[in-house]
Order: structure tokens, then sequence, then C-alpha cells
């Protein structure tokens, strides 16, 4: 089983990237299985929220919080701690929407391809990032799951930010 | 067709296909999503429904009783102190013999005040006449959905059906759903048609008062009524997995349970973390397993006891409380082992209160506990502070 945390604050979409990783790993597949939930709880913008992607090969059926992620996706470097490195398994990897470096985890200047693509949030630009970091998804299923889930008006927007991301790190 | 849904969401697309005529709601918290995403498909005229926004709780029950006597099939649905409102029309919908459906959202009862998961709000209303199932994941909600319909309106039943779904852990969590097509569902249930309702052509009394020369009687008709939902759940389900291909268990589903030790009942979600933890142990050594109840009531009574009585001990895992006494679910499973005749060690462990989450650990210390005698009540996450 693959396991994905995400760490961002109310508003940014961190819940609608991690259902999002769900529904593309699933599409057109008997044999995946995914869970997406939210840190459940009162919605307020602005707040920390956690969300978690669970992906196996057989049904999901442990519905508790993740103990130990593969990776763990920050969309808003204020939330990152050193603390969060006990959350991840061995081998796993901190990825943080940030301007400047920080030591242990893989940072990227999210902003500026949503900006590039008028997005007002960095959602599925670090979506992008992980599918092209951890290869558990195809940029082309992510797009799909896009099309699938997220009102017509944003969806193009959105997949050519998430194929662009996916981009940046697979190189 | 498969699609990514929460529980919620996949509930909602059951009872579209149900196409109940009448839906009242009050769409305020603790209400969830499900009734938001059925007033968008009646706005969109995916589904043909009179969508009726209340002022309360207790009115939204009382409407669905208001459709249902007059022949429509109804849905409304709650949550947590929602339903403890509508508590008194619980009674009336059961007494009438309405085959309402409900669906709740299992959430923590006030106070300290608290919208996350827990039981007690559903587990509280088990006198009230309706028939209680719960569902693990979001495949058997829409499942449930569809069937809860032809068990309730059957004829030897014409009992209102409530459909839990843990709060949050199963409501607002997404996975796989496959949504069956409408010719299907159609063929698999029929138009709501009843004789249990006002018609000016044959006008009849209903909801009417009944004194103590006859009062019993309908309340022995009642018991009757839910009794026999558990020939028309076994019948349902052969023939849902005649229609769709998906195979549930009737009151109770067991896993590993032939040549068992230490089994843990459960209901609900959080099933699935049992099973697992069963799994690890029987890779030890241990013969663990798992009885889920699916249905609270009718109660699986012989069902508890056929597996429970070869076991040298269990233990009743429960997100609920009956204050001065135990968890409910536990006094229900013991008062069907002492009706066999059979003497098991067991013990009750309270956890998830309030939405707290209950871990693989917490369910492996279960089983230890069990295999080591213990016994009475326990709250998961007190005790043991002198060892600290």
């Amino acid at each position: 089983m693959i396991e994905i945390l995400w760490l961002g604050r109310g508003g940014q979409g961190a819940f609608t990237a991690a259902k999002l990783l769900g529904a593309a790993y699933t599409i057109g597949a008997d044999e995946k299985y995914a869970l997406a939930f939210p840190s459940f709880g009162p919605e307020r913008r602005g707040a920390p929220v956690r969300a978690f992607t669970k992906l196996d090969s057989k049904p999901v059926v442990d519905r508790s919080q993740t103990e130990k992620a593969d990776y763990i996706v920050i969309l808003d470097d204020t939330l990152y701690s050193p603390n969060l490195r006990s959350l991840l398994r061995e081998g796993g990897r901190i990825v943080v929407n940030s301007k400047s470096a920080i030591d242990g985890a893989l940072t990227f200047n999210a902003e500026g391809i949503a900006a590039e693509h008028k997005l007002p949030t960095v959602n599925t630009v670090m979506l992008g990032l992980l599918v092209g970091l951890s290869g558990a998804v195809s940029a082309d299923n992510a797009a799909d799951a896009i099309k699938g889930y997220m009102p017509t008006k944003i969806q193009e927007r959105n997949i050519a930010a998430l194929r662009r991301a996916a981009q940046e790190v697979s190189e | 067709m498969k699609k990514f849904l929460s529980g919620n969401e996949a509930f909602a697309e059951g009872i579209r296909l149900a196409r109940p005529q009448v839906i009242s709601a009050y769409p305020i918290t603790p209400q969830t999503i499900v009734v938001e995403r059925l007033s968008e498909m009646v706005e969109d005229g995916s589904l043909t429904a009179e969508y009726v926004h209340v002022e309360s709780e207790h009115s939204a029950l009382s409407c669905a009783i208001g459709a249902s006597a007059a022949g429509a099939r109804a849905f409304t649905a709650t949550s947590s102190q929602g339903l403890l409102y509508m508590a008194e029309c619980l009674y009336y919908a059961a007494g009438g013999r309405f085959p309402i459906v409900m669906m709740n959202a299992d959430r923590s009862t006030a106070l300290p005040w608290n919208i996350y998961g827990d039981q007690r709000d559903s587990l509280s209303q088990l006198d009230s006449g309706w028939i209680q199932a719960y569902a693990e994941n979001a495949q058997e909600a829409l499942d449930l959905a569809l069937m809860s319909y032809r068990i309730a309106e059957d004829k030897r039943v014409s009992t209102p059906y409530m459909a839990n779904l843990d709060g949050f852990v199963l409501t607002h969590t997404y996975e796989t759903v496959d949504i069956p097509t409408r010719e299907q569902a159609d063929s698999f249930l029929p138009p709501y048609e009843t004789d249990n309702r006002i018609d000016f052509e044959n006008p009849r009394n209903m909801a009417f008062s009944a004194g103590p020369d006859t009062n019993y009687i309908f309340k022995y008709k009642e018991q009757e009524g839910v009794l026999a939902a558990r020939k028309v759940i076994s019948e349902t389900e052969a023939a849902f997995a005649r229609t769709f291909g998906r195979q549930y268990t009737g009151l109770t589903e067991n896993y590993l349970t032939d040549d068992v030790d230490y089994i843990i009942v459960t209901l609900g979600s959080i099933a699935g973390l049992c099973r697992e933890t069963a799994d690890k142990l029987r890779g030890q050594g241990v013969k663990a397993g798992v009885v889920r109840i699916r249905y609270m009531r009718p109660f699986p009574n012989d069902e508890i006891a056929d597996v429970l009585r070869n076991a040298k001990a269990y233990a009743v895992l429960e997100k609920d409380i009956s204050f001065g006494n135990e968890g409910t679910v536990f006094t229900n499973v013991n008062s069907a082992l002492k009706k066999a005749g059979a003497a098991v060690n067991g013990s009750n462990y309270i956890g998830g209160l309030g939405g707290r989450n209950i871990s693989a650990a917490d369910i492996e210390n279960i089983y230890t506990d069990i295999a080591n005698g213990a016994t009475g009540v326990n709250f998961i996450g007190i005790g043991g502070e002198d060892n600290v």
C-alpha cells in the first residue's frame, strides 16, 4: 500500500488533491483500490487541514489515519516541521511548496507554476509533482480524474498545470 | 458505472435509483451531504421527487410520515442531535407501520458538543421500532439504500428502515463505488403499493388511539413485523445477488470463525481493520476472528450465539456506552448467548467516542486482553496511567 499525507490550509484544496489522486489511481483498473479522506471535523478557511490517500492492489479496509506515509505533500511551507519526519516510512519523501530550500525535503515553487496557469491555488500543481515523483499514477489518468471530478471551466488550466509539474520532476 | 464517491454520495446514488417520491430534509448541521446531493438530483431532473425543506428534524420525519400515509415512497436523513430531536416521530413512524427509509450519519451526542463519529445516536433509539442496519463501506451503503425499501415495504414487514453510516469515516471518505443501471434497479425494486394510506374511495382510520383493550395487540404485531424482516432481508439479499452480482450475508458477517478461539464482535466501518488484525494474528498462530453485526434490529441472536459458543473468549467493540451499565451492543450480545445456553467469557471495549481514532494496535490489544482473560467494561485509551 502507498500512503500519502497531504497538509494544507482550509481553502487550498488539499483534500481535492487527495481525492483526485485516489480517483486517478482507480480509473479503468479493476485491481486497484483507493481511499481518500480529510482530517475530520468542522471546516474553517485558513486552518491547517490534513488529507489522506491510500492506494493498494486490494480493497483498502483500514480507514484509520495514516501513521507512516510514503509521501507527505505540503501545500503551505509554514506547515512544515522537522517533526513530520516521524510520520514518514523508511525511504519516504516530503514535498513542499516553497520558494526556499528546506533541509530534508524536496521544495518546488509550485506557486510559480500555478501563477503561469492563472490558478489561485497550488493543489493540482502539487498533485502533478507527486505524480511525476512517485509514478503511482500516470499524468493521463490524473488528467482524466480532473475531467471527471472538477468543474468544467477550470479543468483545462488545472490539467495544464498538472502536466507541467509532472514534467518538471520527471526530467 | 464506477465512480469515486463518499459514503454520503454513494447512498444518495442508491436513493436516486430507488425513486422516492417525497424527500424531506432539514439541511443544517449535523445534517450531511446526502440531502444536498439529492436536492441537486431533483434540480437537474435525474430524480423526480417532491423535495421539501422543513424547519427541523422533527418536521422532516413528520413530513415523511405524512407522505407515506398518502401512499408515497418517502426518504429523509439525519444525524446525531437531529436524530434525537426526531425521536418522538420515530415511534409514530414505526407504530403507524410506515415503511420510510432514513439515512443516519452516526455521530456523537452532546455534551460536550462534537460532530465527529460514534454510534451513540442510533443505538439510543434501538427500541423505537425501526429496522437498523450498519454499513461498513460506501458500496454497502449504496446497496442498502436499494435493498432498504424492498425490505421495509414488504407486507410481512411494513416497518421503517434506518441505514446507519459511521460519521466521517464512512460518510466523508471517498472510495470506488459501482453504481447499478436504472434498468437493473427498476427490475429489482417495484413501485410502492399499499393499502395503508389515505384513500377517499376507501376511507379508513389511520394513526388512531388504542386503549388498554387493544393496544398490546398492535405492539405484538409491531414486534412480529420487525422479526419478519429476518426472513425478508435474506430473501432480498438473494434477489439482490441475482440482479447485481453482489452477495450479502444477512444479519451478520463472519470472518475466520470456523476454527476460532478469540472473536471481536463489532459493527460499522471499523470491522475492516479488525479483519486485517485477525489476519495478522493468524499469521502468528493466534486463532482470531471477527463477527460484524450488519443489523442491530432485528437482532441476530442465533447467528451470534452459533459462532461465539465455540470460542474461548469474545470482545464486543462498540462506539457507544449506556451510562451506568455497559455498551448496548454488549448487552444484546450477552443476551443472545444466555438464551442459547452458552457460557463464554466476554468483555466490552468502548472506543471511538467523539471521533477518536481506533488504531490497529488498539485492536490487537483487545485480542491480547481477551486471550489473557480480560472481563468487564474497558474504555480504550483510559486506564493503565499508573504504568506510564
